[in-house]
């Protein structure tokens, strides 16, 4: 390569933006260069001055409450301080049309965040099984395993075994869900495994149960005394229905 | 909201960045760095959640360019071929002492640069960024990245040098 075809690629080069064998040309050239080797001393120079050069702007504290400020009222809920007959007819059909739109977004946006919320739970549950980390604590016992919870969360999940009722309590394990971390419990039916993924909630909305198929795995799903529950398994349904029976008792 | 919250309020230091050495001052970095927000939040439903962080590095992007076009009517982008190159020759052996500039001439030398130049390596050396990740920002071709990259740096080396001979004399 001449200097010329070298010096067009020095920047890629440094930034680390050429595939190996382009490097290797570049390197190849810069043996024999010491023109073209300063030059990609410079830009090196260059490069960890602007990084050690303390030039980033951190954002203002007040300005974070600004925006969230912004967006708040961006979003602000339906609501009117007047009455007037004359608007009533207006108002309330507007009023109609906020509120359906609120349902369906409301709806829509938090169905979109539940797929999300499954996914990682069937992801979750796969994991364990595939980096043959499906406990941190190995015990049957419930009090083994539910003092190793405290301490790591902030509130303490139930750990009953069922072993004479065919479900093992195996162990527990911490993990990281719905941006928080939760308690992950673990029981053998068989030779499958059953993850009961548990975490306080307030949402109350949600009190049936749900069941669900993802990926070849079934998942039930409920809500009970301020915690909601995520059982996820291979196991059959009927057999997972009957760990969920069990649990809810 | 909170989806919303989590995924942009993070990256707001770098969106601040990005609008302060684009308009080279406190406040209209944030006039624009809260236009964009607000911007980002209602297309947030649109965002496919891949990489929010150049995401709203985009919108602050175009916020600024907007934000300028209001201010001004004058044509905010110089032609990359329009570049003044010819006191480029090549960068003296001295020029490897940039490592000991101090940080004003360099943050002196940043301002100086054209605002495309600007935000090639804003987004390159503050934010690590990709040739790649940079063109979808700044909607141009990986070429143009690179191409205004060594532009940019070439003219940071002559500043800093000229400054520092300046300072010498």
């Amino acid at each position: 390569m001449t200097c010329k075809e070298t010096r067009d690629l020095l920047n890629a080069y440094v930034d680390g933006e050429l595939d190996s064998a382009g490097s290797l040309a570049v390197e190849t050239h810069m043996g024999g260069c010491a023109s073209c080797l300063g030059e990609v001393e410079s830009l090196h120079a260059l490069a960890s001055a602007i990084e050690n050069g303390s030039l980033r702007f951190k954002a203002p504290v007040h300005l974070k409450r600004k925006v969230q400020g912004t967006i708040r009222a961006a979003n602000p809920p339906a609501r009117s301080s007047f009455f007037d007959w004359r608007w009533a007819s207006v108002l309330a059909s507007l009023v109609l049309v906020v509120a359906v739109t609120w349902t369906v977004t409301t709806h829509w946006t938090k169905s979109a965040e539940e797929t999300l919320l499954v996914n990682d739970i069937v992801s979750s549950h796969v994991r364990s099984m595939m980096a043959n980390h499906v406990t941190d604590v190995a015990s049957s016992n419930s009090h083994t395993v539910k003092p190793w919870f405290s301490g790591k969360l902030d509130y303490s999940p139930p750990t009953k075994d069922f072993t004479e009722q065919g479900y093992r309590l195996i162990g527990g394990r911490l993990d990281y869900l719905d941006n928080r971390p939760v308690a992950a419990l673990v029981y053998q039916r068989s030779q499958h495994f059953i993850n009961l993924f548990v975490w306080p909630s307030n949402d109350s909305a949600t009190a049936k149960e749900e069941q669900l198929a993802r990926q070849g795995y079934n998942l039930i799903h409920w809500n009970q005394s301020g915690m909601t529950y995520w059982l996820v398994s291979e196991l059959n349904l009927p057999e997972l229905e009957e760990c969920a029976r069990l649990l809810k008792q | 909201m909170r989806a919303f919250d989590q995924a942009v309020l993070p990256h707001l230091d770098a969106a601040y960045n990005l609008a302060r050495w684009l308009t080279r001052n406190n406040q209209d970095a944030e006039d624009v760095t809260q236009e964009a927000c607000l911007r980002a939040f209602k297309y947030w439903k649109g965002f496919s959640g891949r990489d929010s962080r150049s995401w709203l590095l985009a919108i602050v992007r175009n916020t600024f360019y907007s934000w300028l076009r209001q201010r001004s009517d004058q044509p905010v982008l110089t032609e990359d071929g329009e570049m003044d190159d010819t006191a480029g020759s090549s960068p003296d052996p001295e020029s490897a002492l940039i490592r000991n500039v101090d940080r004003n001439m360099l943050r002196a030398a940043l301002e100086d640069l054209a605002v495309e130049f600007r935000e090639a390596i804003v987004l390159r050396e503050m934010e690590g960024l990709s040739y790649k990740e940079i063109a979808d920002i700044a909607g141009i071709p990986i070429g143009t990245v690179m191409s205004r990259l060594a532009r940019a740096r070439k003219q940071l080396q002559i500043y800093l040098a000229k400054t520092a001979s300046e300072n010498c004399l």
